[in-house]
């Protein structure tokens, strides 16, 4: 089956400032591709440029098989959006919000009634029609909003931080939304800076400083790492990293709540060294066990593994 | 283009337009207070000028001059004088804004049919009133007959008839004129804050991603403001006739047809602003400056444009609200039509096409 989005290269430059340097990808029909990185990473530059929002200044691009550069209203047609602040109109009602952008997307008459109706039982807002949307809670939102962004059924999906500032519950709800309509075929693109939104999509596309370091599945990112991660609990984690951070033989120290991950060039030299570095240095250790690493264990070890620093 | 999204964006702009307080307080509440206050306030006619007099004649030729300054209506004596020398304590202490002095030979004079010079004396220092005072007291002089004929014994007789305003009424020519500067402020300032209230709030961003495109944006936007539009300046209408009883004897139909032009220029030049500024406040700051000021000080709405200096003069030719005075006007007072009118519905052509083609223009910039 034919890509649904391919970038080529694609550049974004705003003065001297390379917000998104090179980037290539094909995302396949159906599939749900997420870019993760953090804030400053290129994510929102890229989904903007892909759905004609921002001219490239260099590469190509192409959605449902038109140029985002020159076909820019036929690509409009074929996609929705939802961008990461709410941005719907608050002073209508839910009812008009989805009248306007029905519209707008050319549906009419029976088709737009059908719609409507769908998008309020699938954001389970039946009831509250005639609510302005700056009342609802944020949650009920980011629906909405989604909803509207799917009115005309579009091949398409993008979605930039749809979930930033929603509680976890209201989240899971979000992705269980964005898993039917990829069932149903919508090929959804999505960006996010949480890590465990990230192990939900198919595959994912790991920016740093408008660079594209990583795409693959999650589960193979994480596997393919190739170096071991300890957890460590002790009875001062902000100390322990303290102490940990330029052993030899360790290479990533991060705090993980009351846990430390240590990244290590070799795990049996590692269980050997860390429990000296840290009894010298006056911490209790009261567990070492090896686990897989996280996401953002890769992460963190690709932009290393890169010699830069994580933007952000 | 399609019809259906122009009429979805218009249909949305109206609803929140319903739902925004400041929005319907700058389209309704402060035109009428505008108008309210504008057509009472400012009226540059002069009236119950204070008059003080000295009569040293005390005769009846002399009692028949005073009477006529009083019965004209424009005059009301506050001070009779005894002596000169209290002239000057009556004008600078502001008593009087006028003296007359009617010398002692003025009978004799007359009654010899000699010239008889009779003095006014001015306060200057509100130089406008003076002059105003000045020529009602001449023509009330004149007319009073107590003029000696000219020299040669020929009695020149001026009948001077005003056409258009026939009691010269200021206000019969500020109403007119104050629609088309009260248009050009609302229209600006409605319009400065709609797109950048929509790139403040992202919505602008969200709509862009929609197949919406920027001709359906901007004419749907225009489509609810140029309806307020018009309810205004029908309002203001009505209200000159029935309030300030200002005649309308030309065409209602030209001039609505015309005030969709400059609301058109006037929308658009709002839109134009609020779209390349993208920030409420600097876009209703600059089209504030941008059409108040010109509009109240340029637009030939107070002051004579032929009287200014050239350059002020040059400066007016591309305030559009110039134009439109002249037209709101024409038709109020003069019924004259398009044979007379042509050049000002030009140059509102060429100002509601150009504002059109740079708001569109201005956003093709920003969504691309």
């Amino acid at each position: 089956m034919a890509d649904a989005v391919v970038a080529r290269a694609l550049t974004r430059r705003f003065g001297d400032f390379v917000a998104v340097d090179g980037v290539s990808f094909a995302v396949g029909t159906g599939e749900i591709f997420g870019f993760l990185g953090p804030n400053g990473a290129g994510k929102t530059t890229t989904i903007k440029m892909l759905t004609g929002l921002l001219a490239p200044s260099a590469g190509t691009a192409s959605v449902a098989g038109h140029d985002v550069r020159t076909e820019r209203y036929a690509v409009r047609d074929r996609i929705g959006y939802m961008s990461q602040l709410f941005s719907l109109y608050g002073d209508l009602s839910v009812e008009e919000n989805i009248r306007l952008f029905g519209s707008l997307y050319g549906l009419s008459g029976a088709r737009l009634a059908e719609r409507r109706e769908w998008v309020l039982g699938m954001a389970d807002l039946k009831g509250r029609e005639r609510t302005r949307t700056q009342d609802l809670p944020l949650g009920w939102k980011q629906r909405l909003a989604l909803g509207c962004a799917v009115l005309h059924e579009p091949p398409i999906l993008f979605l930039d931080e749809p979930t930033s500032g929603v509680d976890p519950a209201s989240r899971r709800r979000f992705w269980d939304l964005i898993d039917q309509l990829a069932e149903r075929g919508t090929t959804v693109l999505v960006s996010t800076h949480y890590m465990e939104e990230a192990e939900f999509c198919h595959r994912l596309a790991l920016m740093n400083r408008g660079r594209l370091i990583a795409l693959d599945e999650p589960a193979r990112l994480r596997r393919g790492m190739g170096q071991p991660v300890l957890e460590l609990i002790t009875d001062d984690a902000p100390r322990a990293v303290e102490a940990l951070r330029g052993t030899p033989g360790v290479l990533e120290v991060g705090m993980y709540g009351r846990a430390v991950h240590v990244t290590a060039e070799d795990a049996a030299a590692a269980r050997e060294t860390l429990p000296k570095t840290l009894a010298a240095a006056g911490r209790r250790l009261e567990r070492l066990t090896p686990i897989d690493p996280s996401l953002e264990d890769v992460f963190v070890a690709l932009v290393r593994r890169e010699g830069g620093a994580v933007a952000g | 283009m399609t019809f259906r999204r122009l009429w979805a964006v218009a249909r949305k702009e109206s609803l929140q337009l319903r739902r925004d307080p400041r929005s319907l307080a700058l389209a309704f509440a402060l035109p009428a207070m505008l108008l309210l206050l504008f057509g009472y306030a400012i009226t540059l006619d002069v009236r119950n000028i204070s008059l003080a007099v000295l009569d040293q004649s005390r005769s009846a030729e002399s009692r028949r001059l005073v009477d006529a300054f009083v019965a004209s209506g424009y005059f009301r004596v506050t001070r009779q004088l005894e002596d000169a020398g209290e002239i000057p304590e009556i004008l600078g202490r502001g008593k009087a804004q006028l003296v007359l002095t009617i010398p002692p030979e003025f009978t004799r004079d007359l009654l010899a049919r000699r010239p008889s010079p009779i003095q006014l004396l001015l306060d200057g220092s509100d130089a406008n009133t003076a002059t105003i005072a000045q020529n009602y007291a001449e023509v009330i002089v004149a007319r009073a007959g107590l003029m000696p004929p000219i020299a040669g014994g020929v009695v020149i007789q001026t009948r001077t008839r005003i056409w258009y305003n026939e009691t010269l009424e200021s206000r019969n020519m500020i109403v007119p004129a104050l629609i088309a500067v009260i248009m050009s402020i609302i229209a600006a300032m409605l319009t400065a804050l709609t797109i950048a209230r929509e790139w403040e709030r992202g919505t602008m961003e969200q709509l862009a991603a929609t197949p919406v495109q920027r001709t359906e944006v901007v004419l749907g936007k225009l489509v609810p403001y140029v309806a307020i539009g018009i309810l205004d300046v029908t309002v203001a209408v009505i209200a000159g006739r029935v309030v300030f009883h200002v005649p309308l004897r030309g065409s209602i139909v030209l001039l609505a047809v015309l005030t969709l032009m400059f609301l058109v220029a006037a929308l658009s030049w709002g839109i134009f602003v609020s779209a390349a500024l993208k920030s409420q406040l600097l876009a209703t700051q600059v089209a504030m400056i941008t059409t108040y000021l010109p509009a109240l000080l340029l637009s030939g709405f107070i002051f004579s444009i032929a009287a200014m200096p050239l350059v002020l003069r040059m400066v007016t030719l591309i305030v559009p609200a110039r134009y439109f005075v002249v037209i709101t006007r024409g038709i109020f007072l003069k019924d004259v039509g398009l044979g007379v009118l042509w050049p000002e519905v030009l140059a509102l052509v060429v100002f509601a096409t150009g504002a059109l083609s740079l708001a569109l223009r201005s956003f093709r910039k920003q969504l691309a």
